[in-house]
């Protein structure tokens, strides 16, 4: 491959964070007209390294070469007018302003700082437009969907006139039909000469999307590899460091009670009469597209929603759940689908995250609480589910995202509940640390605990679930048990094709 | 201009009317009850320039307070850069034997300088808006104090009280500055690349940073322009009593901030309008007016005025929660 075909090399980088050495010599080159995956398990280092090239952070020791000049990024607009183009792994768009607001935001399109606003509308409609999108430029960011505003972060992105593109993770809010609109487009992107860096925990789409692939594990460069050239089994052992046989741990229960039972829940406008039921040791799947109303479902039985009409069993008895601390005293946890907002105390310590939900323990009779147990609480969690972190002291927001997964899955864990709802357990999930969750889950399971488990992830879907409920427009459109499941057949009563085995 | 040009102006309009209707109508309403009750003084041209003067210095520090607060601050030391400003301009002219121009200037570019200070700290340190602004009240109130040995400081001198007596046809000198202020920070926070960066440092810094926005520099001239405006209020009232008075300006931060949440602003930032803390301003006014009109003394407006409050962002807060 000739020289002047290298966009960006990055050499011996080096980048430390108080108790954690993030980047320990890590090399990395991109050329024109190439996508190049990152790949490395949570924590690895991969969006440090990214936030090395955008100016977030400065690297203590390397070099950094944009196509033959080299020079350390110093800041966000520095990084920008090198032709640097980043959509970060963490949703950057502030709610309150407006799509078109959002897209200039740093660089606003002005005349002597009086910004011309026909100019933004009209050239963000266009952005918009080649994502395939046809939303008005005026809608405020907080009034879109995650899925609708990850899609404008790409737009975002892209409007900005990069040669090279930096998407961290952009696809794990998004489902199969904007994810084929972002690869066109990435294909587009990659014809005109642009290199693109790409960071996914989904294998599948590495293959299809990317030339080549480097890996990172624990802050160290493993390899670059091309991808035409290997397999998703060599990719995973370099990235793990080990062989991972298998990534799906199901053993097969018996199911025992009725732990769960939910009859004609309503709560307009996403709940629509919704009846199902949870047995004890049951993984029990929730399928269906965005927006068919699954998590509303569980804010129902969880009581974030109280406004809901409808009847919730718990061990056959009617409960009246109209309060997290209700659904608590029976018995059920929520992970929620958005760690960060709705799972984590970000600012504060793992430790202190770990025993939120377990504070009333904690301080029974005792006033002042109890440091050994609460230390003890938190060891033990920090050990069971192997949370990667230096001490119980560092800051939940300096995790890595399937750390912090990890402590949010823990915490509720800590209630021992006899229902656990998951909301995209995995989203943003290494395969190890996946691979690690999902044994939690038998392990609960064969312990009896009743499991539901909402989930965007067909493979996840078909691979652990017992049963899977299809949820389309508010309703529960079918009840396939096991040895009938299939991807087509969930697509089709996701999108509304017809009831199959409904109460 | 254009036909296009003119609807947009329309919206404009029409969008401001939808957006405060609640404040609007309790404004209107505390109008009309006062009409009936004063028999008719509320509404004399005296009368209506008098509340307007007479809210034009908390006007001018809820603007400045306004910014603060979209992005995700406050600004405690208002009242005592004003009461700063206004001892140094007349004593500046009294015992140093500056030209009333080069007081006045001297005084507002040193009030300037400690909202530049209080800028400072917040951006480049990670104190809390609350915390160095509150430090700034104490340091500024204690600076007039000293140098004004705790006296007020008389200046009978006509070309400085008409900084605060004038008039402009029949409108008084400090509503013309106010209104000026008013055009200029609507303009500032609505057409400007300035403008919309205050939003974005206080809807998510995050997003802002990694957007290549100075938010830094951004925090730094919003506190800036608090410290000018309270500096130049502070001169303005001092001019008008013809005297430096060391304590004026007790707790018109809490004016400031009651109007600008009046108006719709929120607290934790990102969300905030110039026009709607203007009405947020009147509603104060008005209601002190009023009550001064029906006899009332000064403490019970302060319980009218907790009492509107707590109404008026409650009654903000369903309006979104239906939304
Ligand atoms: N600001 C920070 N302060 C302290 N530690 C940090 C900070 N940012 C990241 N880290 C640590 O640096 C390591 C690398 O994190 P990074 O976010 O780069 O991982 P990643 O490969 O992007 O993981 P993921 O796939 O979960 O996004 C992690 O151990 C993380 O805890
Ligand atoms: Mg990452």
């Amino acid at each position: 491959m000739a020289e002047d075909n290298i966009l960006l090399q990055m050499k011996h980088i080096h980048k430390k964070f108080p108790g954690v050495y993030a980047l320990k010599d890590v090399n990395f080159e991109l050329r024109a007209g190439e996508v190049h995956a990152l790949l490395g398990e949570n924590g690895a280092g991969k969006s440090t390294l990214i936030k090395c090239l955008a100016g977030i952070y400065i690297p203590e020791e390397g070099e950094v070469i944009v196509k033959g000049n080299s020079h350390i990024m110093q800041n966000v607009a520095d990084s920008q007018a090198h032709g640097i183009s980043v959509i970060h792994q963490e949703l950057c768009l502030v709610p309150y302003l407006s799509i078109a607001e959002n897209m200039f935001l740093g660089r606003e399109r002005n005349v002597a700082g009086f910004i011309k606003r026909g100019q933004e509308a009209e050239e963000a409609k266009k952005m918009l437009a080649r994502l395939g999108l046809d939303f008005d430029p005026n809608t405020l960011i907080q009034d879109l969907s995650i899925a609708q505003q990850q899609m404008v972060e790409i737009a975002k992105a892209l409007s900005v006139k990069a040669d090279i593109l930096v998407m961290d993770e952009p696809t794990a809010s998004l489902t199969d039909k904007e994810t084929e609109v972002l690869f066109e487009t990435m294909r587009q992107l990659k014809a005109e000469g642009i290199g693109i860096i790409y960071i996914s925990h989904r294998m599948s789409e590495l293959f299809e999307i990317t030339d080549r692939v480097t890996i990172m594990r624990d802050g160290q460069y493993v390899g670059t590899v091309n991808t035409r050239e290997t397999t998703r089994d060599q990719l995973i052992a370099m990235m793990v460091g080990r062989e991972l046989t298998q990534l799906y741990f199901k053993d097969e229960v018996k199911p025992g009670e009725v732990v769960l039972e939910v009859k004609d829940l309503v709560s307009p406008p996403f709940v629509n009469g919704v009846s199902f039921a949870v047995r004890a040791g049951e993984i029990v799947g929730m399928s269906g597209l965005v927006g068919a109303g699954r998590s509303e479902t569980s804010h129902c039985i969880f009581g974030i929603d109280n406004r809901y009409t409808g009847e919730i069993l718990i061990d056959g008895k009617p409960v009246h759940i109209r309060s997290v601390r209700d659904a608590m005293k029976n018995g059920i946890a929520l992970v929620p689908e958005n760690r960060k907002e709705e799972g984590l105390v970000l600012i504060n310590s793992v430790g202190y995250n770990l025993t939120l939900t377990v504070l009333h323990e904690i301080f029974r009779g005792r006033p002042l609480g109890n440091p050994k147990k609460e230390n003890e609480t938190i060891a033990q969690y920090i050990h069971e589910l192997a949370i990667k972190t230096p001490t119980a002291e560092q800051l939940a927001e300096n995790l890595s995202g399937g750390n912090q997964q990890k402590i949010v899955i823990a915490k509720w864990l800590a209630t021992k509940p006899k229902l656990l709802i998951l909301d995209e357990p995995t989203r943003g999930v290494d395969v190890g640390a996946r691979a690690e969750i999902y044994g939690f889950m038998n392990e609960l399971a064969k312990q009896g605990v009743a499991i539901l488990m909402i989930s965007s992830d067909l493979p996840e879907i078909l691979n652990m679930s017992d049963r899977v409920l299809v949820m389309h427009e508010g309703k529960v459109t079918a009840n396939l048990s096991k040895n009938e499941l299939s991807q087509e057949l969930i697509m089709r009563y996701a999108t509304g094709g017809g009831t199959a085995n409904v109460a | 201009m254009s036909p296009e040009n003119n609807i947009k102006a329309q919206n404009g309009i029409v969008r401001y009317l939808k957006d405060n209707m609640g404040t609007l109508i309790g404004l209107f309403a505390m109008c009309v009850v006062l009409s009936f009750t004063t028999n008719g003084v509320f509404y004399s041209q005296r009368n209506l320039i008098n509340v307007l003067r007479q809210v034009s210095s908390n006007a001018c520090l809820a603007f400045g307070m306004t910014f603060a607060i979209i992005t995700g601050g406050i600004d405690l030391s208002v009242g005592s850069i004003l009461a700063l400003s206004g001892t140094l301009s007349a004593g500046l002219i009294v015992h140093s034997g500056f030209s009333v121009p080069g007081a006045v200037a001297t005084a507002i570019i040193i009030g300037t300088c400690l909202g530049l200070f209080n800028g400072f700290m917040i951006a480049k340190t990670t104190i809390p808006p609350f915390i160095v602004t509150l430090a700034m009240m104490q340091i500024a109130r204690g600076a007039a104090y000293i140098y004004s040995n705790g006296q007020p400081i008389r200046a009978m001198i006509n070309e400085y009280q008409i900084i605060g007596t004038g008039y402009l046809g029949p409108i008084p000198l400090p509503v013309i500055y106010m209104l000026v202020f008013l055009i200029a920070c609507v303009i500032l926070l609505s057409k400007t690349r300035f403008g919309r960066h205050v939003y974005a440092v206080g809807g998510n810094d995050k997003a802002a940073i990694f957007s290549g926005v100075n938010v830094a520099r951004t925090k730094m001239l919003v506190y800036t322009m608090s410290g000018f405006l309270a500096a130049f209020t502070g001169v303005v009232l001092c001019a008008r009593m013809a005297s430096g008075q060391p304590t004026a300006g007790q707790s018109f931060e809490m004016d400031a901030i009651a109007a600008t949440v009046l108006g719709g602003t929120s607290m934790s930032g990102g969300v905030g309008k110039i026009g709607s803390t203007m009405i947020g301003v009147l509603i104060i006014g008005v209601l002190n007016n009023g009550l001064n009109l029906l006899g009332l003394n000064s403490f019970w407006q302060q319980i009218a005025k907790g009492i509107v409050i707590l109404l008026a962002v409650y009654v903000d807060m369903l309006k979104k929660r239906r939304k």
